[in-house]
């Protein structure tokens, strides 16, 4: 039959239209109406509907109708033996009203023209990929009351199977989705049993220790809070607080006594006391840790920029940055509670003592953003209040320290004086 | 006379009334977007009471498959209230896509806006009270 060049032109724009559209629109629901106004423009068909299989339920649900009500129909029960049958092949365009085709197509088009009776389609083309079900492409009479053509029936086949892959591809991405959603609600609960865990060795390694309960956990606060006046992002701020909470892992393996000691441990002792910092670094480097340098950190926390720390001696740049910021935060909470052998020390001297310290013992930059994240809470530049309420526990008026701040970032922000030695 | 604008996304679809007569004016490429402004300006005229639209295609050079898609459902509207549809002004391309399609054989085509009009005022005499009833209101 001749298939005159003007029908074919607009069936081969139409079927352009109609990839572009599949590709492009984002919508599921909107993709699959713009593809039954495609099909049914191209052949100039009032109605038609493109319904899905829904394997589970043994359905055929309406997404997109059009020329048949302004609702979708309600899902139609589909027999398994139909979905048998429009898989076999053959059924592709299959005129449920003319008189052709084999005794099975016949057959076929007997039970589809009950399950479609009331809507008056005509012709159904399953929408079939990898041998799979997904739906069915239903069409009524064209305008012109001519009867489909077999190259109708062809065009109307590739443009199903078009619409079929526009099918499978939202069905790939939204099970993709779903396990992805799976994979980081997973994620999201491994986090929280490490963190969970992290918190018990915390409270195991500060627990070892009598005077310093909390420790640990105060001195993941303070480092939180500087990585965080630093600019750093949340999963750094996050690996921060972790290694605050483990840095002193080490001591575990030290015994009870020297940590407990009411004095200061004398020389032939300080090497077991000292070695917290290796044993801390070798036992954290057995962990996968979800953040970097975690057992670095924990051993250079006692290292000094000018050289003078231990284990290693390392100065300024040699130190990783985050194992300085511990450095800090382990000093301050050291400084600002009791210890056996010596009582905490006033909150003026502690200021003084870092600005004294900064390029020595801490790292300049460190110091600012604690001064700095400090001042913000007394000033009230922060609803964040947890150090000042941290402070305000062993000390009554925190607020006396301001002048102090400012007084030490002036002196550490000036060029001139700034003796900042790494930020590495 | 009464002037109409509507339509988002800078398409703006016009229309206006002449009697009993809706014209509505499609613009540009008529696909989904225009296409859905247009459609729904002729629902809302037939829903004001208008028993005979022209639909005036000088300014439409292309209808694609879902322009037509879209002006079908604009003829079931027609036929559902009774009412008459004529297009106009169709440039000779689209005018062979839509007798090949077999719209034809639902609209009737107008060469001119007047020609439409004429056509469409034929055995409008019912409609005339209820459509200038609807623009009273």
């Amino acid at each position: 039959m001749y298939y005159g060049i003007e029908k074919f032109l607009h069936a081969f724009s139409s079927l352009a239209d109609l990839g572009q559209e599949i590709a492009d629109t984002r919508d599921y629901r909107e993709m699959v109406e713009t593809a039954l106004q495609v099909v049914l423009g191209t052949l100039a068909i009032r109605r038609g509907a493109v319904v899905e299989y829904e394997r589970d339920k043994n359905v055929l649900k309406f997404i997109a109708a059009r020329g048949i009500s302004h609702e979708l129909p309600p899902d139609v029960a589909f027999d398994g033996a139909v979905v048998k049958d429009l898989c076999a092949g053959g059924a592709c365009g299959l005129n449920l009203y003319a008189d052709e085709g084999s005794g099975a197509n016949k057959e076929l088009a007997e039970k589809c023209r009950a399950l479609f009776k009331d809507f008056g389609f005509e012709l159904i083309t399953p929408l079939i990929i990898r041998d799979t079900l997904l739906g069915v492409l239903l069409l009524g009479r064209k305008v012109s009351e001519e009867l489909f053509s077999e190259l109708d029936r062809d065009v109307v086949c590739a443009m199903a199977r078009h619409i079929g892959v526009g099918i499978y591809s939202h069905r790939l991405l939204a099970e993709v989705e779903v396990r992805a959603e799976e994979n980081r609600r997973l994620y999201d609960d491994l986090r929280e049993t490490y963190q969970d865990t992290v918190r018990a060795f915390a409270a195991a390694i500060d627990f070892k220790d009598t005077y310093t309960r909390g420790h640990s956990e105060r001195v993941g606060l303070y480092c939180e809070i500087i990585a965080r006046e630093m600019g750093w992002d949340d999963e750094q701020v996050e690996g921060m607080i972790v290694a605050g909470y483990l840095h002193d892992i080490g001591k575990i393996f030290v015994d009870r006594e020297i940590i407990n000691a009411p004095h200061r441990i004398d020389a032939k002792l300080l090497p077991e006391l000292n070695g917290h910092t290796i044993a801390g670094y070798e036992l954290l480097s057995l962990i996968k840790h979800p953040f970097t340098d975690i057992p670095l950190m924990a051993r250079h926390h006692h290292e000094r920029v000018d050289g003078g720390g231990y284990p290693d001696g390392l100065t300024g740049d040699q130190i990783p940055i985050g194992a300085k910021i511990l450095t800090l935060a382990d000093s301050f909470d050291a400084m600002t509670t009791d210890r056996p052998y010596k009582r905490r020390r006033t909150l003026e001297e502690i200021i003084k003592d870092l600005q004294e310290n900064a390029g020595k013992q801490f790292e300049p930059g460190v110091v600012v953003a604690f001064a700095r994240a400090i001042l913000k809470e007394i000033k009230g530049e922060t609803e964040d209040k947890r150090i000042t309420k941290m402070l305000a526990k062993n000390y009554d008026d925190v607020k006396s320290i301001e002048p102090l701040l400012v007084e030490l970032l002036a002196k550490l922000e000036s060029p001139s004086l700034n003796t900042s030695t790494a930020t590495s | 006379m009464e002037i109409t604008e509507s339509g988002v996304k800078g398409e703006v679809i016009c229309s206006r009334v002449e009697g009993s007569v809706a014209i509505i004016y499609a613009q540009g490429y008529l696909n989904k977007i225009s296409g859905e402004q247009t459609e729904r300006e002729c629902r809302n005229r037939l829903e004001d009471g208008y028993r005979a639209l022209v639909l005036n295609f000088s300014d439409t050079q292309i209808v694609n498959s879902i322009g037509v898609s879209i002006l079908l459902g604009v003829i079931d509207a027609v036929e559902e209230t009774n009412s008459r549809l004529c297009f106009c002004n169709v440039n000779n391309h689209t005018a062979q896509l839509f007798d090949m399609l077999g719209l034809t054989r639902h609209v009737y085509l107008a060469p001119t806006e007047e020609a439409a009009l004429a056509w469409s005022s034929k055995d409008q005499t019912a409609g005339v009270a209820a459509a200038a009833a609807a623009t009273a209101n």
